[in-house]
């Protein structure tokens, strides 16, 4: 019971990372981009923010800055792949390389440092019930990126610009042919996903775990790719997607505290394992695939 | 609506420059050194020192220079392995995994025999590596044909697996009882290195078994019948699919030459000049023969010359590290702002600028 319950309160803030990101990602993809760089855009969003924070910037202004870095970085990518039509696998394995480089970089001096997190906000009365009141007790940006999904989902569903962004991506001539900006509203789709992996990166490295160390996304940029195709490209599936991975890194923890004797490297290798199995689950069925998958996705488009 | 165009737009060439091929990774090295060296100056480092250091210093003492053949071997293996998948657009890129794969397969024998003496035992290393490196790839394939599941995703997912199994291993079972608790496993006998090649060096005999690869991997991509199914099947599939080579064993096979080579590479570093296995086995081979095969055109040959450029830059960049005081992340920003340079570069191979006209009467 005391697991359940730790698991429950502390899901939503493990699964921000996913959840963000995945939904820049989805953006993007939508839109029939391919940009394999998160784990470099979150990881320069992370170093960007933790540095704001650490010098007393405070978590807006950190989140503004990593946003903008990664929406920056992702321009670039969106310059090579869109613009000139480079490989876009390749061009975002090497946006990846980069921002990881630069995170590397810029945070090295402040290896093992740390930050204050930020304060939880509870609603109130649902945040006393028994074993589910913790889901009640979150970080402001969790509740914020809990109004994201729907308000994503919305877009889609409802208004011109997520019309407009899901006919570039089925069929971009089309599009083309009665006048729209294929180029341009793929620039901005990635330029969003950007922001929201810098979101995702801040995220955490100044709530999450507010903690320094190289390397700290840990593959959560790829699972958020995974998360992807996990929710075939639909916003709701990949909000319940980014809470399973977010129990599943908690999971362990849990099953540690409860005396349950595991090595720690299979507890650590615990969301790369349970991302390959579903990856292979979804996959395998393919009418799932075909009736919500990008048509065009990571095809070039030249006007 | 169709506003005046400001910006010049890309217009495709009849035939493909051979010219700009070539020159494309040379352009794309000056400009991505052209703008590190700015970001050097920009951190308040000098950027003439690291100049000299990363760039010039490899290639001027004979010393330096035989530590950059010894990183060639690794990423020249790796990179020829990916590219063969790469033309066939699968896209393995879980290099990194294979080759830690293949090192602890090759670790294996001498871990568990330290005693046993003879010739034999580092060529079966080797071979037990690029077996351990194929098995490793092969779980991607079977997802990947079987499944249907993303190659791209599966594959960098085992290699963050692979170095949960490393670690698993060097802390647990396989750690050196007499090691001062160090994550690593025992020095490796006598018989289980490959011999030195040159003396005063550690370069070491897996540098010709990797040139051999490569000229092997051009005979096969540029003259053979399955070479060229490959590529047809990465091309047109469809076409493929007419002449009889289906599309699952095209996955199969290139990720199974991919993870031979990928392990094959990791056994020599660990039966080479690391000669153990530990933790750092990689300073992130797999990644950066991705950069190499691309770098090279993904052209068996162009690949030899790439994997060259690649080792220098490791080895510019520990000098750098060294003598600039440049943090040895500047390597993984320079390795990725030189892909992305050449990425950029090779479109003028297939295209060229079209300005607009300027408009008659316009003021500039």
């Amino acid at each position: 019971m005391i697991a359940v319950e730790f698991i429950l309160s502390g899901m939503l803030a493990a699964a921000t990372p996913f959840l963000l990101a995945a939904l820049g990602e989805l953006v993007g993809e939508r839109a029939g981009v391919l940009n394999l760089g998160v784990e470099g855009l979150m990881a320069l969003g992370a170093a960007v923010a933790f540095i704001i924070v650490y010098h007393g910037g405070g978590h807006a202004l950190a989140f503004a800055g990593a946003g903008l870095a990664g929406a920056l970085l992702s321009l670039l990518f969106a310059f090579a792949a869109l613009g000139l039509q480079a490989n876009q696998v390749a061009a975002g394995l090497a946006i990846g390389i980069l921002g990881q480089g630069l995170s590397a970089l810029f945070g090295k001096t402040y290896e093992s440092l740390t930050v204050k997190g930020l304060p939880k906000l509870s609603v109130p009365g649902l945040a006393d019930l028994p074993v589910v009141g913790g889901l009640f007790v979150q970080d402001p940006v969790v509740w914020l990126s809990l109004a994201a999904t729907p308000a994503i989902w919305a877009t889609f569903a409802f208004t011109k610009t997520g019309l407009l962004l899901r006919a570039v991506g089925e069929n971009p001539k089309a599009a083309h042919s009665i006048g729209y900006p294929v180029i341009a509203i793929r620039v901005a789709a990635v330029a969003f996903g950007g922001l929201m992996s810098g979101f995702a990166g801040a995220y955490a490295a100044t709530v999450y775990t507010p903690l320094w160390a190289d390397g700290m996304i840990a593959g959560r940029g790829w699972i958020a790719l995974a998360l992807v195709v996990f929710g075939t490209w639909l916003t709701l599936r990949i909000f319940w997607g980014a809470c399973l991975f977010g129990a599943v890194s908690l999971a362990g923890l849990a099953a540690q505290a409860g005396g349950v004797e595991l090595p720690s490297q299979l507890l650590a290798s615990m969301p790369y394992l349970v991302t390959i199995v579903v990856l292979g689950v979804i996959s395998s069925n393919r009418r799932l695939l075909k009736l919500n998958g990008v048509a065009s996705l990571g095809e070039p488009f030249k006007p | 609506m169709s506003a005046a165009r400001i910006w010049p737009t890309l217009v495709r060439r009849e035939r493909p420059s051979l010219y700009l091929k070539v020159l494309a990774p040379l352009l794309a090295l000056v400009a991505a050194t052209l703008i590190n060296l700015l970001l050097y100056l920009v951190m308040g480092k000098d950027p003439l020192a690291v100049f000299h250091a990363m760039i010039l210093e490899p290639f001027i003492s004979f010393s330096s220079f035989s530590e950059v053949l010894l990183k060639t071997g690794p990423l020249l293996l790796i990179a020829e392995g990916l590219a063969i998948g790469y033309r066939a657009k699968v896209f393995n890129i879980g290099a990194e995994g294979q080759f830690i794969i293949g090192a602890i397969f090759a670790s294996a024998l001498p871990v568990w025999y330290p005693m046993a003496t003879g010739q034999w035992i580092w060529p079966t290393m080797l071979l037990a590596g690029a077996v351990g490196g194929a098995l490793w790839a092969g779980i991607t394939a079977f997802w990947r044909v079987r499944l249907r599941a993303n190659e791209i995703l599966v594959s960098l997912m085992l290699s963050l697996v692979a170095v949960q199994v490393l670690n698993y291993l060097l802390l647990g079972p396989w750690k050196d009882p007499n090691g001062f608790n160090f994550p690593q496993s025992v020095m490796f006998q006598y018989d289980a290195m490959v011999p030195l090649i040159i003396p005063g060096t550690r370069v070491n005999a897996s540098l010709p078994i990797a040139l051999a690869l490569a000229l092997a991997a051009y005979v096969f991509m540029q003259k053979s019948f399955i070479g060229y199914k490959l590529e047809v099947g990465g091309l047109a599939p469809r076409a493929a699919g007419y002449a009889g080579f289906s599309e699952g064993r095209a996955i199969w096979l290139s990720l199974l030459i991919g993870g031979f080579a990928a392990g094959l590479a990791g056994a020599a570093e660990v039966a080479g000049p690391i000669g153990q296995l530990q933790r750092s086995i990689s300073t992130g081979y797999g990644y950066a023969a991705i950069i190499v095969a691309y770098l090279g055109g993904l052209h068996p040959i162009g690949i030899i010359f790439s994997s060259v450029v690649m080792a220098a830059i490791y080895i510019g960049g520990d000098n750098a590290l060294v003598s600039a005081d440049l943090p040895i992340a500047a390597v993984r920003v320079f390795q990725g702002s030189l892909l992305l340079a050449y990425l950029m570069a090779v479109t003028f191979v297939r295209y060229r600028l079209a300005f607009p006209r300027p408009m008659s009467g316009a003021p500039a």
